[in-house]
């Protein structure tokens, strides 16, 4: 073989081919292991509520009282008096002319001025040398409220005399609702539903209740302002979308984008509820009003008014079918309450309507949803998105269209189930494979979990463990009244933001060679929120450039913004943005080695090339040079601009268009056991089967699909924020109150992983963050009704509902 | 008011604690170990869970001066807890002050760049490197409370079965994983630690 000269440097050793078996290791489709995990095991990890820094201040927000009313007046003196207090600030204090801020609609105020709209609304900030001395004197501020008639359903929010929640509307989206208390209206029409109703042999209508959710990430919102030199300020925080925030920061700060520096610090979990602003900017208005850091921390009580929840909806649905089980129409009206602010309400019913109709094959679809402006809790983000209350509802459907037909409802829904090619009600293609009945049958073959486990835990069988009952180590039931059902479901999400949102991502990739080894460093403004994005960028530049050791720089504003980590879309679309500047990166790494060593080895200039394992090697496998070599004294920096193919709007009359760029489908099936008298549920096992396009890491996918499947669980028997009807206020902000999934409460989740390549999307991968969300839910509920033989069209079931007291 | 403790293996004394400060507060914010979570400060959801003489407590539920005279262990010292378990007084091995972690180190708060395979060089007990390796880790905050339940939960009942596990760690709540691939690492630990005696 011809070597060049430099070949003399390679160490004695080195083979000169690579062989089978000696690719890069920890690349994608490895369950590499988390970069973060040694820090997070040992508690060193640096979240946001752990920082710290010298001299700092403590900050805390006064919160309303009530969800509606005139602010007549605030006193602040006694407040300010206190010992230990640097500063008290008030919607008078704002330093700019832009006082609020929002996430598509700026509605929102920094600080409640002349009236606040929903319970649990910031009217005040006081920053002071400890939590308890700033806590004591916000609560000695003074606000005199004159109470106004509240708005807290379609009803009262539409009637002819109603108070408009936000007054003179200047938003894109109020030249087309109805009403001003309307943040946003999509209708999708396809077809003639009328007509295809009168084809129809069984007809089924249902009217669904889906509660209010929270996100109950364990982190709570928090963050470090300290004040520049410049008359900036540098922020640390926990969020979702550091360039989002930045952008809605910097204009009520009064300061150019430069003069406020993000840095992400540790997040613990987001699923959606860290998309809108929480104590970002009053950390900043403390910090840049006092000259000093300030840290902000909620406690649990104020984390439940700190982000906005998942939209509860009422929904009605109509379906129809030939006797042989085909759907003929579907109509459907969903109504969302979006509460005091329009955070991602507007997105949440495009998501709502364009997905309602589920992964079924219905041409014939009259759908209209809405979301509320209302004086109860604002909704915005949460993951499935829109996509989770209607899939409540079809999924409900599907089993009562089954019984109406007395056929099995797996089969009946395969039988309408979507494949490549079918239509949405937008008129858009499912341009990639659509598992879905595939799925359905993978969970139904599954063998069924034995029966009366909790019998088995004695070789007699004599004996009850009942742990393994409903009601626990209650120790409520030893078995009697206990019956078992089993449900399915199958939902349909879609992947990164629809309807024309420019949703690309950035990413700068360096090489360099670091005491002798080639090293990449990626720098991307991605929020790591728990998901392993971080280990999937590691794993991308080590398959694009052939190297082991891989830097993961912490997120910041220094680099392009990387869009949010929401929308299942971060491994898409920044996972994209990494891929592509590898390969950018790649190719002047090859024309720095074709200009060092092009003239010694004709492949050089005629082969395909590769960098595998530290060394550059022709497609045959065949070694030209050591990274190290070819890399020596030169470093290459990239950074691009990644974007997927373009979307467009949905027509605001008919809904058609080419909204959404990827789709995600996840099924389950669900065993639950119910205590009759008690009306307590224990889920068994929630199988899930999901096609996930191509698994980047393996470990990490599962990891995914079974927290997701656990949150659709939560609010299928016991998650629901609980607004008062008649005062508007949240009832149960605590985690005694609010309840989420214990270990206890969680059954095993086993996954079946189907990897179905997406021609469209880098490696092919699918978003999966949230389509194991939707379906989660509908699947115990349809178990629980199996078991019980009740109707149950809301959600959280309560006991009572199973009761019937 | 002074509260005088062992933490990690190490005398502490904390000055001017407020009566009302919880022991979560001090170890965090005097102490300057963040590893213990403060998620919702009421005794819930378990991320604060440290020892107390031994006895697994939520650290928020503890009011500082109830720790006067008292050991304790956090998340920061369960390697060397682990290393030192069969020891009179655990964590005694670290008198001369040479491990756990130090202030100065639990201050240094900010992100730093992460390594190539995440397999950093640090000595970890069976139960964090099972957490690892079974994917356990997400977002992570719950993950110092549920070590050191689950550490306590291995070394009273070094095999235990599936329910006991889950019994042992209903007070910790987990918003990520779904639970699955917390009883996998500790299931994985139990295992290990039987290979060990064996």
């Amino acid at each position: 073989m011809a070597l060049h000269p430099r070949a003399a440097s390679v160490p004695a050793g080195t083979p000169t081919r690579i062989t089978q078996g000696s690719k890069t290791r920890g690349g994608i489709g490895e369950s590499t292991l988390r970069p973060d995990g040694t820090l997070k095991v040992t508690g060193e990890f640096a979240y946001s509520s752990d920082m710290w820094h010298e001299d700092m201040l403590w900050g805390h927000t006064l919160r309303s009282t009530v969800a509606h009313a005139e602010i007549r007046s605030i006193d602040i003196g006694e407040a300010v008096a206190t010992p230990g207090v640097y500063a008290v600030l008030t919607y008078d204090d704002l330093p700019a002319e832009m006082k609020n801020y929002g996430l598509e609609i700026q509605d929102t105020p920094v600080l409640a001025h002349g009236k606040v709209r929903h319970h649990g609304e910031p009217v005040a900030l006081v920053a002071a040398d400890h939590p308890e001395t700033a806590r004591r004197a916000a609560a000695k501020i003074k606000i005199d409220y004159v109470e106004l008639p509240l708005i807290t359903d379609e009803a009262s929010a539409t009637a002819p005399d109603a108070i408009l929640v936000h007054e003179g509307r200047t938003d894109h989206h109020i030249g087309h609702v109805p009403h001003p208390n309307i943040v946003h209206r999509q209708p999708i029409v396809r077809g003639d539903a009328d007509a295809a109703a009168a084809r129809a042999d069984v007809i089924i209508t249902g009217d669904y209740v889906f509660g209010m959710q929270d996100q109950a990430f364990l982190g709570p919102e928090s963050g470090l302002a300290v004040p520049s030199e410049d008359g900036g300020v540098e922020l640390y925080v926990a969020t979702q979308w550091l360039h989002s925030d930045l952008r809605q920061i910097a204009p009520v700060l009064g300061l150019p984008e430069d003069k406020v520096r993000m840095t992400l610090s540790g997040v613990g979990g987001a699923f959606g509820g860290r998309e809108d602003l929480s104590m970002q900017i009053h950390a900043c208005l403390l910090a840049l009003r006092t000259g000093k850091p300030v840290k902000m921390v909620y406690n649990r009580f104020e984390s439940f008014f700190g982000h906005v929840h998942r939209h509860p909806a009422k929904l009605h649905y109509e379906h129809g079918a030939t006797k042989d089980g085909k759907l003929t129409h579907m109509k459907c009206r969903i109504v969302l309450d979006g509460g005091a602010y329009a955070s991602a309400s507007p997105a949440v019913v495009g998501n709502a309507s364009s997905l309602a109709v589920g992964p079924y094959v219905v041409e014939d679809v009259d759908i209209e949803a809405i979301a509320l402006y209302s004086n109860n809790p604002p909704c915005g983000a949460m993951r499935g998105f829109g996509a989770v209350q209607a899939c409540f509802a079809y999924e409900a459907q599907m089993d009562k269209l089954a019984a109406a037909l007395d056929m099995d409802p797996v089969e009946l829904r395969q039988l309408n189930a979507m494949e490549q090619g079918t239509l949405l009600p937008t008129g858009q293609p499912v341009d990639s494979p659509a598992p879905v009945a595939e799925l359905l049958r993978r969970v139904k073959a599954r063998p069924l979990p034995p029966e009366q486990q909790w019998l088995a835990a004695d070789a007699g069988g004599s004996s009850v463990d009942v742990r393994a009952l409903p009601g626990g180590l209650s120790n409520t039931t030893h078995g009697e009244g206990v019956v078992r059902g089993v449900g399915y479901a199958v939902g349909l999400k879609n992947v990164g933001f629809s309807e024309g949102f420019d949703d690309y991502s950035t990413a700068r990739v360096r090489m360099e060679v670091i005491n002798g080894e080639p090293v990449a460093t990626v720098h991307t403004a991605m929020a790591e929120v728990g998901q392993g994005g971080v280990t999937v960028h590691a794993q991308i530049a080590r398959t694009e450039l052939g190297v082991s050791q891989v830097t993961i720089h912490p997120a910041d504003t220094q680099v392009g913004s990387a869009g949010s980590t929401s929308a299942s879309r971060q491994t898409y679309v920044t996972g994209g943005a990494v891929k592509n500047s590898c390969e950018a990166v790649r190719e002047q790494v090859l024309e720095i080695g074709r200009r060092k060593f092009g003239t010694y080895h004709p492949a050089w200039a005629t082969a395909e090339l590769l960098l595998e394992s530290g060394k550059v090697v022709t497609d045959g496998g065949e070694v030209l040079a050591p990274l190290a070599d070819v890399l020596e004294g030169e470093a290459v920096d990239v950074e691009l601009e990644w974007r997927h193919r373009p979307t467009e709007a949905f027509d605001l009359r008919t809904g058609q268009g080419n909204g959404h760029v990827q789709y995600s489908f996840a099924a389950h099936r669900a065993v639950v056991e119910v205590d009759t008298e008690l009306g307590l549920v224990k889920v068994i096992e929630l199988a899930c089967a999901q096609d996930v396009g191509k698994a980047l890491n393996p470990l990490s996918v599962v990891g995914q699909i079974q927290g997701g499947t656990t949150q659709g669980l939560g609010v299928a028997v016991m998650e629901e924020i609980i607004v008062d009807p008649r005062t508007a206020k949240v009832r149960n902000p605590s985690f005694t109150d609010y309840l989420i999934p214990t270990i206890l409460d969680t059954p095993t989740i086993p996954v079946d992983v189907l990897e179905l390549a997406d021609d469209h999307a880098p490696y092919g991968l699918r978003g999966i963050g949230e389509a194991p969300t939707l379906s989660s839910t509908p699947a115990v509920l349809a178990a629980i009704r199996n078991a019980t033989g009740l109707e149950l069209n809301r959600t959280p079931v309560r006991p009572e509902h199973i009761t019937g007291t | 008011m002074r509260v005088n403790f062992t933490v990690n293996g190490r005398k502490q004394e904390a000055d001017d604690v407020w009566e009302g400060e919880s022991l979560l507060y001090v170890l965090r914010e005097r102490m300057g170990l963040p590893g213990s979570k403060n998620a919702c400060e009421q005794g819930e959801c378990g991320s604060c869970t440290v020892r107390l003489d031994g006895v697994p407590v939520c650290s928020c539920l503890v009011a500082a001066g109830q720790a006067e005279g008292r050991e304790i262990v956090t998340v920061e010292g369960l390697a060397d807890y682990a290393r030192h378990r069969d020891d009179a007084h655990p964590g005694a091995g670290c008198a001369a002050g040479t491990c756990g972690t130090s202030l100065d180190r639990a201050k240094r708060w900010q992100a730093r760049p992460t390594d190539a395979q995440g397999a950093e060089a640090a000595e970890l007990s069976p139960i964090q490197q099972a957490f690892i390796d079974a994917g356990a880790v997400q977002c992570g905050f719950c993950t110092p409370g549920l070590l050191v339940a689950a550490d306590e939960l291995l070394e009273t009942q070094p095999s235990p079965s599936d329910q006991d596990i889950r019994e042992a760690l209903s007070g910790n709540l987990c918003r990520c994983t779904g639970y699955e691939k917390i009883l996998d690492a500790v299931r994985l630990a139990a295992a290990r630690q039987e290979e060990t005696v064996r």
